[in-house]
């Protein structure tokens, strides 16, 4: 359903990728592994729309979407610094993209709720963004994502920056929620552990 | 309960502490200058106009409420018209990095410290004569002087925004519009909170660009002020309006700090420089800083060509006649343009001295004293928020009485000037006094300092550099001083923003091309002394000083 084809990367003088391609079949979860610097997250961004490869293309369902504006992919993105609004609450995070949508607010209501008992957050919505600790803010950076349905979740580094007994409960979470609600996704981390235990199939990178 | 450990402990802080006598030392003179040239003045005001029958006087003249009225709605007007046109220079100016960034931040920094006298004759002479007088012209100025405000604010803080937090908006389904709409500019409130304040300010207390352009119909409190006490004789009235401004300034930067205050959150995570990619994009960042350049430069150019034309000849005589007050044998202009230099130079000098003493004295007196310096802190912001006009006033109505009848002395006049520069000097060098750290005393003492030998050798040094700049800023202040010096100037010692502007307010070609040409030397001397002392140092946070 996602294939990504050739593609390249320069940045100025540096090349970060070179006629990588990738493809990734409905409701699978591929793990990029590879030490950093070899361009993981520069793929993600380039499937993300945040960059423009120099050659290659993106293409999902059968179009080319090489071309297309970020917002108009529909292509979810967990970022590794979870990068929530930090004048919103984690009610107002969440809704965010079912508000770009112009969802009912009830419709909107509704989904926040179901994403806040998926992600184990009962009763955080009121929550300020600071007040949450670093596991709560990647649960909800996670829901963020997950709302507005994306057809592929791309997730940078997901749970880099947590203490290992957190960091363990939480690749079993994740694992658990990406096969719940199907979701197709694309995984990049330097901890082969984390992606066997979250994703079908990993690929390495820079060997 | 104190045991014996507590107090040895206590006193071996003490004893590593600096000695007692050290700040009340420094704090001396900054506290006699700020009681004396600022808290006096201002309580001698005050009961002039604490009489009611001086307050119902002063209000029941007719033609206040339009005075209040305008000056109230060209500063709102002017602000918002800043802030619209300053957003996409600050947009560029902090997210781009091209060729030339820093000539064009300097291009459109350096206004805003150019005296008003000058930005208003630079108007004068861009503007076609059917806008002289009106309140378009006073806008215009207004907005050209303060837009180096919102890019500096609202860029400073732009550059810092998370390039992740807005990727995180459109992979959410965010066009950019919405981007803009529900993420950066919530995130920027802060800063468009404070630019606006800032610019509220300066325009609600404009002076020098509405004198020049606004004409006598359109007078601003503070216009009207000087008006009240030099014209008309009326010192009561014009006291009573001068609290009146200093009421509604004080009730506008209370409200601002709290609306700042609500609106401010930590952002993390990193912020990244583009480059332009496309040849489109690259043709945006080129069209906006093209049009910044010629925008910002234009009038200070016209206004240095204006003063080679005599109807419609290319002509010296402006320039040679400048050395002359007469206009013809016998008949004399009434300001000598060259000793007019001279005394602004003279006075600059001695301002910048009183300036860099004090606010140096104050500076280090305000870090060594750690918490307990906030009071003297915002003693010294006071005059910051006092319009100039008022801090003159207030010189002028308190230093008339024998035994200090200083009224004809040539120096009240400076000294008007390093009181208004005072808070900027404070300002520029706390930062820098601030980010030292701790552990270079505690280095020093490991090393034998004493106490006292420590703060030298490391506090004082480090702030040796700095105050040059600032030294260097008040001179460019006093430069372009026009409120306090109108009220407080005595015939013979005219500054030059001063003679500038009588000669501009002349009829006849030639007055008017030595206005100009008066106004291009003092642009030229203030733009030196700002790029390099200012410049050199790049001190951050001297940039929101200006001249008024």
């Amino acid at each position: 359903m996602l294939a990504v084809v050739d593609i390249t990367v320069r940045f100025g003088e540096i090349t970060v990728l070179e006629g990588m391609s990738l493809e990734l079949a409905g409701g699978e979860v591929v793990a990029l592994v590879g030490p950093s610097g070899v361009g993981k997250s520069t793929l993600l961004r380039v499937v993300a729309g945040l960059l423009r490869p120099d050659a290659g293309s993106v293409v999902l369902d059968g179009k080319d979407i090489t071309a297309l504006p970020t917002h108009q992919r529909n292509i979810g993105l967990m970022f590794q610094n979870e990068q929530l609004f930090p004048h919103m609450s984690v009610t107002d995070n969440i809704a965010f993209g079912l508000r770009m949508q112009h969802q009912s607010r009830t419709a909107i209501a509704g989904r926040v709720t179901e994403l806040l008992q998926l992600v184990g957050l009962d009763g955080f919505g009121e929550r300020d963004i600071d007040r949450l600790s670093g596991g709560e803010a990647k649960r909800v950076a996670l829901a963020r994502a997950l709302a507005p349905k994306p057809v592929v979740l791309l997730l940078d580094e997901p749970l880099t920056g947590l203490d290992r007994e957190l960091h363990d409960r939480l690749a079993i979470d994740l694992a658990a929620l990406l096969r719940a609600t199907g979701t197709t996704a694309l995984l990049v981390t330097h901890d082969a552990e984390e992606a066997a235990v979250i994703a079908d199939r990993t690929v390495t990178m820079g060997t | 309960m104190a045991g014996p450990v507590d107090r040895d402990r206590a006193a071996l802080t003490r004893a590593n502490a600096l000695p007692r006598w050290l700040v009340p030392a420094l704090a001396a003179l900054p506290v006699v200058v700020l009681a004396g040239l600022y808290s006096w003045p201002l309580t001698t005001l005050l009961t002039r106009v604490i009489r009611p029958s001086s307050i119902g006087d002063a209000l029941h003249l007719p033609g206040l409420a339009e005075v209040v009225w305008f000056t109230l709605w060209q500063s709102v007007v002017s602000t918002l018209l800043t802030l619209s046109i300053g957003f996409v220079p600050a947009y560029v100016l902090a997210r781009y990095r091209f060729v030339g960034r820093r000539v064009l931040l300097a291009i459109v920094t350096v206004p805003f410290m150019l005296p008003t006298v000058v930005v208003g004759a630079a108007f004068l002479a861009v503007l076609p004569s059917s806008w002289h007088g009106t309140a378009r012209a006073v806008v215009v100025a207004h907005v050209f002087f303060n837009v180096a405000v919102v890019v500096r604010l609202v860029g400073a803080m732009w550059a810092v925004l998370p390039t992740d937090l807005t990727a995180a908006a459109r992979t959410l389904g965010a066009s950019p519009a919405q981007v803009l709409r529900h993420v950066v500019l919530p995130l920027l409130r802060p800063s468009l909170w404070a630019a606006a304040t800032v610019v509220f300010l300066f325009t609600f207390t404009s002076f020098g660009a509405v004198r020049l352009l606004g004409g006598p119909a359109h007078p601003t409190l503070e216009v009207e002020i000087v008006r009240r006490a030099t014209q008309l004789g009326d010192v009561d009235g014009a006291a009573v309006l001068s609290m009146l401004q200093l009421l509604a300034l004080a009730g506008v930067v209370w409200w601002s700090a709290r609306a700042q205050r609500r609106g401010t959150h930590a952002l993390g995570g990193s912020s990244h420089w583009r480059h332009a990619r496309s040849r489109r994009e690259s043709w945006s960042v080129f069209t906006v800083g093209a049009a910044i350049a010629i925008v910002m430069s234009v009038p200070l150019l016209v206004m240095a060509s204006r003063s080679f034309r005599l109807g419609d000849r290319w002509t010296l005589a402006a320039w040679r006649k400048l050395g002359t007050a007469e206009v013809r044998p016998g008949v004399s202009l009434g300001v000598d343009p060259i000793a007019s230099l001279l005394t602004s130079l003279r006075f600059a000098a001695v301002a910048a001295v009183i300036a860099a003493l004090v606010g140096g004295l104050a500076a280090l007196a305000i870090a060594a004293a750690g918490r307990r310096g906030a009071l003297l802190d915002i003693g010294l912001m006071l005059p910051l928020g006092t319009s100039a006009v008022t801090v003159g006033l207030g010189l002028l109505i308190t230093f008339d009485t024998a035994p200090f009848d200083w009224r004809g002395r040539w120096w009240l006049v400076p000294l008007g000037h390093a009181l208004v520069a005072i808070p900027f000097v404070v300002r520029a060098l706390l930062p820098v006094l601030r980010a030292i750290p701790s552990d270079q005393r505690a280095v020093a003492a490991t090393l034998g300092a004493s106490p006292t030998r420590a703060w030298l050798a490391i506090d004082v040094r480090r702030v040796l550099r700095p105050l040059v700049a600032a030294s260097g800023l008040a001179a460019a202040i006093s430069l372009g001083e026009f409120g306090a010096t109108t009220i407080l100037t005595r015939a013979g010692t005219e500054t030059m923003p001063i003679a500038i502007a009588r000669l501009l307010g002349r009829a006849g070609e030639l007055p008017r091309a030595q206005g100009f040409a008066l106004a291009t030397i003092l642009l030229v001397v203030t733009a030196v002394v700002i790029i390099i002392v200012v410049g050199a140092a790049e001190q951050e946070g001297l940039f929101d000083a200006r001249s008024r």
